[in-house]
């Protein structure tokens, strides 16, 4: 059983990558490989054309934040974050100086004294985001640094992992399995599942041209129904239309992978698929009010359920039609195997 | 209940019933369960503690008489520390106590490092616990004959040529020394090892990326979150070697270099048929315990004692 099944990304200096996938589809795994903490079977880790993977992590100095903090609870934060520089053998006056730009940079300044003990979570994540900045490594690792904050704070610190990226411009690989945290943070996204790359891209090539059924489904393509495809235009390769029937009704669509046989699987993300004069017809089920608009659930052919926006109210129990952009709606060959 | 603004249903306190009322201060019938456990205290150990105590200021006339004590009270005190065979005792049983402790300690760090790595822990510990059920005297015993000049010991490494002549290593301070490490070892082994694991891997991780090579990371993460827990692990396992007993008789020469001071005291109490003399031996093992273990607290209060996770989860 392999962790990690042909693996190759190439990260230019600089960027700020996710690795983004469900747990155990070996994104940590894989950021353990390139920190050190875990022996690659097989293959080989580079930085700048060396080869690094027989290193010991102490020799390949990169940063790394971890999920847990794993700040070091009998030093204090100072020293925390000066405990790279002192291993790389910085005098104490120099690194306590330097420590105090990072804990400024994280806006801690004023706890650098305090033992990490007497923290509250976010400022321990931040103390470890110090730590691992502090030594300006070539590369920084982040492993799931936000999971263990509340949904508030996570949307803060969010933010500031964006901002001390800008300000550092350090070539960061950030592993998540919150499709919202690598969209708004990273340059590119990698997903992966079951040990393998499923697709390398842009946040807005991800949102919009997700390259598999698996990767929708983790984008928030919620509404997957299977259909036959009953007529094509263009080519047949990916961004190609297509004509979907869904139960009696025909729905324009966009390939975005070749399909050779007719059944097919129509992905739309809720956000897409609004009541319309044509279109599936479906049953409203329920109506929840979101502030600017409304998110219904609807009874759709075959028992489907679909999730669609509105921006009414609408009864239970009215027949609609909904219907999304040909350029909206996804079609797909199926669920990998 | 203590609010601000108590509701007018809630009853005021004089109101409630006495049995309410105490168990409101933590006093209620599971209180009563305690009961045992404290009789069975004041049964077995402070009474006999108390009772002896008081006997070793209760000297026989011949021992006031035979010291000249002015405060007659403190005659088995004032006899133990003016003759060297007996208080030469703390001495030889420190000699004895306070190496195998350290050794043990040290052998056990390393070890417990290598074994929290293990999957089969469980079989290791269950290997080193014998020791501890087979008791001192049954190791003392097979130590007597696997040691001793026709012992395995000698005869191995006599065939390979080692050595020519027996080593002698029963009936003196190594005999001794050898059976405490023996019994002693498990003990200290699986306390530390239960610090070792305490200690959260993350943190060694989060120190190897930063640049700590292995000897650094046991200095500067390892080491001081362990000294707490490895400072009750040596007062345990010292107060245990210190109070050595059977190996002592069986194994050493307890009328030289192994008459440990809990030998002294059977003496006086079994030999001399003087139990006040005994008790206040007994007193005086005591007292150098609690010395040493005093000043080993206090040292320990000099490291951080907080929790030795890195942070939540």
């Amino acid at each position: 059983m392999k962790a990690l099944n042909d693996v190759n990304l190439e990260i230019p200096r600089g960027e700020f990558v996710a690795l983004l996938g469900p747990s155990g589809c070996g994104k940590s795994t894989a950021l353990n490989c390139i920190a050190g903490l875990l022996d690659v079977t097989a293959g080989a880790i580079l930085l700048d054309d060396k080869r690094i993977d027989l290193l010991r992590p102490e020799e390949r100095g990169f940063g790394m934040v971890f999920q847990n903090y794993a700040l070091f609870p009998h030093m204090t934060v100072r020293k925390n974050v000066g405990f790279g520089l002192k291993m790389r053998g910085v005098g104490s006056a120099e690194a306590d100086k330097r420590s105090d730009e990072a804990l400024r940079l994280v806006r801690l300044e004023s706890q650098a004294a305090k033992l990490p003990g007497q923290l509250s979570g976010g400022q321990q994540q931040r103390v470890a985001i110090a730590r691992a900045i502090v030594v300006e490594p070539p590369l920084v690792l982040m492993d799931e640094p936000l999971s263990n904050l509340d949904a508030k704070l996570r949307l803060e610190m969010r933010a500031e992992i964006r901002r001390i990226h800008q300000s550092l411009g350090s070539t960061t690989i950030y592993v998540t399995h919150d499709q919202d945290e690598a969209l708004s943070l990273a340059d590119r996204i990698v997903v992966m599942r079951d040990g393998q790359i499923r697709q390398v891209g842009t946040p807005e090539d991800l949102y919009i041209r997700p390259a598999h059924l698996d990767v929708a489904e983790f984008m928030g393509f919620r509404n997957r129904v299977p259909g036959k495809i009953v007529a094509r235009e263009g080519d047949g390769k990916a961004g190609a239309l297509v004509t979907v029937q869904i139960g009696d009704s025909m729905v324009k669509a966009t390939l975005r992978e070749p399909i050779a046989g007719e059944s097919a699987v129509l992905a739309v993300r809720p956000d897409d698929l609004e009541p319309a004069a044509a279109g599936v017809p479906a049953t409203v089920e329920t109506m929840e009010y979101r502030g600017k608009e409304f998110v219904g659930t609807a009874k759709g052919p075959s028992g489907s359920e679909l999730v669609f926006r509105s921006h009414t109210r609408l009864a239970n129990g009215t027949a609609v039609h909904l219907a999304a952009e040909p350029s909206r709606a996804l079609v797909y060959s199926g669920m990998a195997a | 209940m203590s609010t601000a603004t108590p509701s007018p249903a809630a009853p005021r306190a004089d109101d409630l019933s006495l049995s309410r009322r105490l168990s409101l201060r933590g006093l209620d019938a599971i209180t009563l369960l305690v009961v045992p456990a404290v009789l069975f205290l004041l049964a077995l150990f402070i009474y006999p503690f108390a009772y002896g105590f008081w006997l070793s200021f209760q000297p026989k006339p011949e021992t006031v008489e035979a010291v000249k004590a002015s405060i007659p009270a403190l005659a088995n005190y004032q006899k133990f520390f003016s003759d060297p065979f007996q208080y030469e005792t703390i001495t030889k049983t420190f000699r004895i106590a306070l190496p195998v402790t350290i050794l043990n300690l040290l052998l056990a760090i390393p070890i417990a490092f290598r074994v929290r790595l293990m999957t089969r822990q469980r079989l290791l510990t269950t290997i080193l616990v014998v020791p501890i059920t087979l008791g001192t005297v049954l190791v003392a015993e097979g130590l007597l004959t696997y040691l001793g000049p026709q012992g395995w010991f000698n005869r191995t490494l006599m065939t390979i040529g080692l050595i020519s002549n027996p080593v002698k290593l029963t009936h003196n301070y190594w005999g001794v020394f050898l059976s405490l490490v023996i019994t002693g070892f498990p003990f200290t082994f699986l306390l530390t090892l239960s610090y070792v694991t305490g200690i959260d891997p993350a943190l060694e991780n989060a120190a190897a990326t930063l640049g700590a090579k292995a000897s650094q990371r046991f200095r500067e993460i390892f080491l001081p979150l362990l000294v707490p827990g490895l400072a009750i692990t040596f007062l345990l396992s010292f107060v245990q070697a210190f109070a050595v007993f059977p190996s002592a008789i069986m194994l050493g020469e307890p009328a030289g270099s192994t008459r440990v001071i809990s030998y002294a005291a059977y003496q006086a109490a079994f030999e001399d048929y003087d139990y006040a003399m005994a008790s206040a031996i007994a007193i005086i093992m005591g007292v150098v315990q609690l010395v040493v273990v005093v000043i080993v607290l206090w040292a320990r209060n000099l490291f951080y004692k907080g929790p030795v996770a890195g942070g939540k989860g």
